[in-house]
């Protein structure tokens, strides 16, 4: 057996049935490596007490025969998730001190099955960010180099301490939030598979908002097996949320044979964008001729509003989250700057405890939803989000799933893009058309750059079409057999 | 339509105005959470983790709501729209949680309808409703509990509210006052709203603007949260004085929300918290749009109880009242019930005489709702007999029921513990006659000489005589019998 922390959820369940191990060696592994790795930054809040305590819970019910689908598995739960009575600030400074008194339908459902929390993750403030360098609390560092440079890169965002912690095995696997890539381009920037679910599969009740329309929750994993088994126990129909929708959570592991054949395979010419990265375009073809050589259909398609996303994203995020973050406001809990005077009160407090990206949004935001710009912008670009929906609904007549590159390139070092946030929000290119038309997206690991970092290729599914999703990822898993690791990544055998 | 003017010097001057009035909903819980809704529970004890737009949190919308939303359209004969969304209304302040309201900007759910008033003259006018729409109360900032801080109390915050919009129909201070009071009717008659205005169930926003007939819409003022029918015609009064005065020395009318002073009866200018708000309204992507099915605003609308106008139409028709006792009677949902109980299987018009009459009286003297009335339905009810059978003379029955409302007792056990019976006995009548003739020579006299007058007098000895017993039309009879024999 490989170290405890090289495992993957399907074989660590694996191995605790077997007592190869227990849930408590499991945590105290992955303890061990993440205090081995404290300077990713990877977590804002460890709860190693905590974990340790539900993993003895684990022991107990594994001992009983009544472990739950993710018995004791140590995970890291980003930051926007409220986690009862654990720091959940979304890495921002206004919601200093804030430790909510109730607990997310999603990691509800993760403790309800046996999982062990080791810790609150890093992430861009309030999930505003594509590279974890907006976090009140630090960037994070990605555990991958490149090849004879130490120079520290980004693990991509905004989940980017969920993937530093997953990459790095210093977690079997982690929760994430996608809004217009935040799961996918991190898991590309960091050798993983992350999903993004339908829009309305996992319940928002108790994520911090960035974007109503956008937001999902979804897991980041060492394997697409994983993807399927933490998507299992994540998703689920809320009341509490009523945007959630009512659809049976099949057994997506079940559906991963790996067998592509007869699979439509889309391919929409309007991803391929001028200058980029001829390695990003190679790994594409290559992804595309695995597909092919395993008898899938390969069919060019159109998706001729995709040019509109990336703006339209930018109106539509950027509006919501000026109304949803409207409530940080310093009256009832957070950080809170008095003032004799109600207005300098809310001023001083809401300019010292947004950072610059998220003051940004919120002026963009505001600025789009004012009397004079509504209908040039925000309803504009509603308009627009319809047609981009539309394309893939024709798209879906054609082809079963989409596949495209993940991000215009491989993980940064922490400081370029820094001051053009144009640049910084070109990353999000290929995950935004997905996000805004509410459709599932996965990213596999799929190769290695020409300076060895890895590079991920996209797979985008019909609406609550995940299992076939997933299986079409399982089949890229195995024909890419990417098994390269991090540098930065603890212990185990290479 | 209505003839009021006001007089300026330049003639007469035209006051159009029209309501915007906010109707609490009936129901188990707030309009997007759990939390209960009771008036006058302790500070901040009402509130959800939503109400208190904790992080993370999220609006459900309460079905209740939205079934009594579309009640009470159909009682206002309105439009309802199947299909409607929810917006938010972006504006901070401490008594707002989320730092926006959930309201309906472009999509209400309930389109145009109409009422009908009645007005002192009358005349009967109908004014267009222009939309009804839900949205989520604020809380309460309370400003007077130290002089160095604001307290805010959230038990309101996110409690449903019906903002019912009329057209600028209404064309005077006593107008506006009966189309309150018919929308207060009208939603307690479905029991969508306790219209209690004291408690703020029903609170008014008042928009007016004076013209000169015929003449385009003026600027105007809208006044804002008016808390009583008096006080709504009040404030018009007052506002469309302010209007003429300012017009006629050639100013102009500042576009403003003003509030009524009720101690000094005075309108002022609201110290504005910002000068121009804009709300930024979008639709709320935390809620999906409102889809009702035809069918079950059909099964309401089967279901709603008899509304005013047409319980009123059927006390005319069934009972013969006349349309200023039926409107009166009408008003109010509980009056209805009571004097359709006072009324079952007796004559009517002597039961409406005894609920407007008598009843409405001592209420009013001892300051009662119907509903805390010490003389039941089924008390006066037996009184009404008592006077329809004639064992009680109409003067003896305001005694009987002067002690009913006093003593909660029933008028038989009255009758009998004080010996009240009319006297309808003809031969103890006669007697009383013949002893008062024997006693009055020189009246009956006179009388005989050509004073026919005099017979009030012999009467009233009658009544004297017997304590006012005696049945006053068999009395006068004997006694005229008597005489003129």
């Amino acid at each position: 057996m490989s170290a405890l922390t090289d495992l993957t959820i399907a074989g660590a369940r694996a191995a605790l049935e077997k007592r190869e191990c227990s849930a408590r060696e499991l945590a105290e592994a992955h303890i061990a490596a993440a205090e081995a790795a404290r300077h990713l930054n990877a977590f804002v809040a460890e709860t190693f007490d905590l974990a340790l305590g539900q993993a003895d819970a684990s022991d107990k019910r594994l001992a009983a025969g009544e472990g739950g689908l993710l018995e004791g598995m140590p995970l890291a739960i980003k930051d926007l998730y409220c986690t009862k009575g654990v720091h959940s600030a979304a890495c921002s400074h206004i919601l200093d001190g804030f430790k909510p008194p109730y607990e997310s339908t999603v990691t509800a459902n993760l403790w309800r099955e046996g999982a062990v929390m080791l810790g609150k993750a890093n992430m861009d403030e309030f999930a505003m960010g594509s590279a974890n360098v907006t976090s009140y609390y630090g960037n994070v560092i990605n555990p991958w180099q490149r090849e004879g440079d130490n120079k520290p890169l980004v693990p991509g965002g905004s989940s980017g301490g969920s993937a530093a912690a997953v990459a790095a095995r210093i977690a079997l696997a982690a929760t994430g939030t996608d809004t217009g890539g935040s799961i996918r381009q991190p898991a590309a920037f960091c050798g993983l598979v992350g999903l993004k679910p339908t829009y309305g599969r996992c319940s928002r009740w108790g994520i911090i908002a960035f974007a109503s329309s956008l937001d999902q929750a979804g897991p980041l994993t060492r394997s697409v097996e994983d993807a399927a088994l933490m998507l299992q126990v994540m998703a689920s129909y809320d009341a509490k949320d009523s945007t959630s929708v009512d659809v049976p959570v099949p057994d997506y592991a079940a559906a991963l044979s790996g067998e592509v054949k007869g699979l439509r395979v889309g391919v929409p010419a309007e991803y391929r964008l001028d200058g980029m990265p001829e390695e990003i375009e190679a790994l594409w073809r290559q992804g595309i001729d695995w597909y092919r050589d395993a008898g899938a259909e390969i069919v060019d398609i159109s998706l001729p509003h995709t040019k509109y996303s990336l703006p339209t994203y930018y109106i539509v995020a950027p509006a919501e989250c000026s109304s949803n973050l409207a409530r940080y406001d310093g009256v009832r809990y957070g950080l809170r700057e008095e003032d004799s005077d109600l207005t300098q009160m809310y001023e001083r407090t809401r300019a010292k405890g947004f950072g610059a990206e998220v003051q940004r949004r919120i002026m963009i935001g505001t600025y789009v939803l004012s009397a004079g710009y509504y209908d040039a912008y925000y309803l504009k670009a509603q308009k627009l989000r319809t047609l981009i929906a539309r394309d893939f609904q024709q798209a879906w007549e054609k082809v079963d799933v989409v596949l495209t590159p993940t991000a215009p390139s491989a993980a940064f070092a922490i400081g370029e893009k820094m001051d053009d946030p144009i640049a910084m929000y070109l990353n999000d290119v290929f995950t935004v058309p997905a996000s805004m038309a509410g459709l599932p997206g996965i990213s596999v690991p799929a190769g290695l750059s020409a300076e060895g970092l890895p590079l991920g290729l996209q797979l985008i599914g019909q609406p609550f079409d995940e299992a076939r999703m997933l299986n079409a990822a399982r089949f890229m898993e195995i024909a890419a057999d990417f098994t390269a690791r991090p540098a930065g990544a603890s212990g185990g055998a290479a | 339509m209505s003839d009021y003017r006001i007089e300026g010097q330049t003639g007469d001057w035209e006051v159009v105005i029209g309501l915007e009035i906010h109707a609490q909903v009936i129901s188990n819980a707030k309009l997007f959470s759990s939390a209960p809704t009771a008036f006058g529970a302790a500070a901040n004890t009402q509130v959800s983790l939503v109400d208190a737009a904790m992080p993370g949190m999220l609006p459900v919308i309460n079905g209740e709501c939205v079934r009594q939303a579309v009640r009470t359209g159909l009682a206002l004969g309105a439009e309802i729209n199947l299909y409607s969304v929810f917006d938010r209304k972006n504006y901070f302040y401490p008594d707002l949680p989320p730092g926006y309201q959930i309201s309906q900007f472009s999509q209400p759910i309930v389109g145009a309808g109409k009422v009908e008033i009645d007005l002192e003259s009358g005349e009967t006018v109908e004014i267009g409703v222009t939309r009804l729409h839900l949205e989520m109360d604020a809380g309460k900032s309370i400003h007077d509990m130290r002089p160095d801080a604001t307290f805010v109390d959230l038990n309101r915050s996110g409690v449903a509210l019906m903002e019912i919009v009329s057209e600028p129909d209404i064309r005077s201070p006593e107008e506006a006052g009966a189309y309150v009071r018919k929308i207060r009717s009208i939603v307690r008659y479905i029991g969508s709203c306790d219209g209690n205005m004291e408690e703020g169930s029903l609170r008014c926003d008042v928009n007016v603007s004076v013209r000169k007939p015929g003449e385009p819409l003026g600027t105007r003022c809208e006044i804002k949260n008016v808390n009583s029918v008096r006080f709504v015609m009040k404030a018009l009064e007052y506002e469309s004085e302010r209007q003429v005065e300012i017009l006629e020395d050639g100013g102009e009318i500042a576009q403003e929300p003003r509030l009524f002073d009720a101690n000094q009866g005075v309108t002022r200018p609201m110290r504005s918290k910002e000068e121009a708000h804009d709300y930024r309204y979008f639709p709320d992507p935390d809620l999906l749009p409102l889809k009702l099915d035809a069918d079950w605003v059909e099964e309401l609308r089967v279901a709603l109880p008899e509304l005013p106008d047409a319980k009123k139409h059927r006390f005319m028709d069934e009972f013969g009242l006349g349309a200023d006792d039926a409107g009166v009677l009408i008003s109010e949902k509980e009056t209805a019930e009571y004097f359709e109980q006072v009324a079952a299987g007796r004559d009517a018009k002597l039961a409406a005489n005894w609920v407007t009459g008598e009843l409405f009286g001592a209420l009013n003297t001892a300051g009662l709702e119907i509903s805390a009335s010490p003389v039941s339905a089924e008390k006066l009810g037996g009184l009404v007999d008592r006077v329809a059978d004639k064992t009680l003379s109409r003067r003896i029955a305001k005694e009987v029921f002067e002690i009913m409302f006093e003593s909660g007792q029933d008028a038989d056990a009255i009758i009998e513990e004080r010996g009240l019976k009319q006297v309808s006995d003809s031969g103890a009548i006669d007697a009383v006659v013949d002893q008062i003739i024997a006693d009055n020579p020189n009246k009956v006299a006179e009388y005989k000489g050509g004073k026919d007058k005099l017979i009030g007098w012999f009467v009233g000895q009658m009544m004297k005589a017997s304590q006012g017993k005696a049945n006053p039309q068999m009395a006068n009879e004997a006694m005229k019998k008597k005489l003129d024999g």
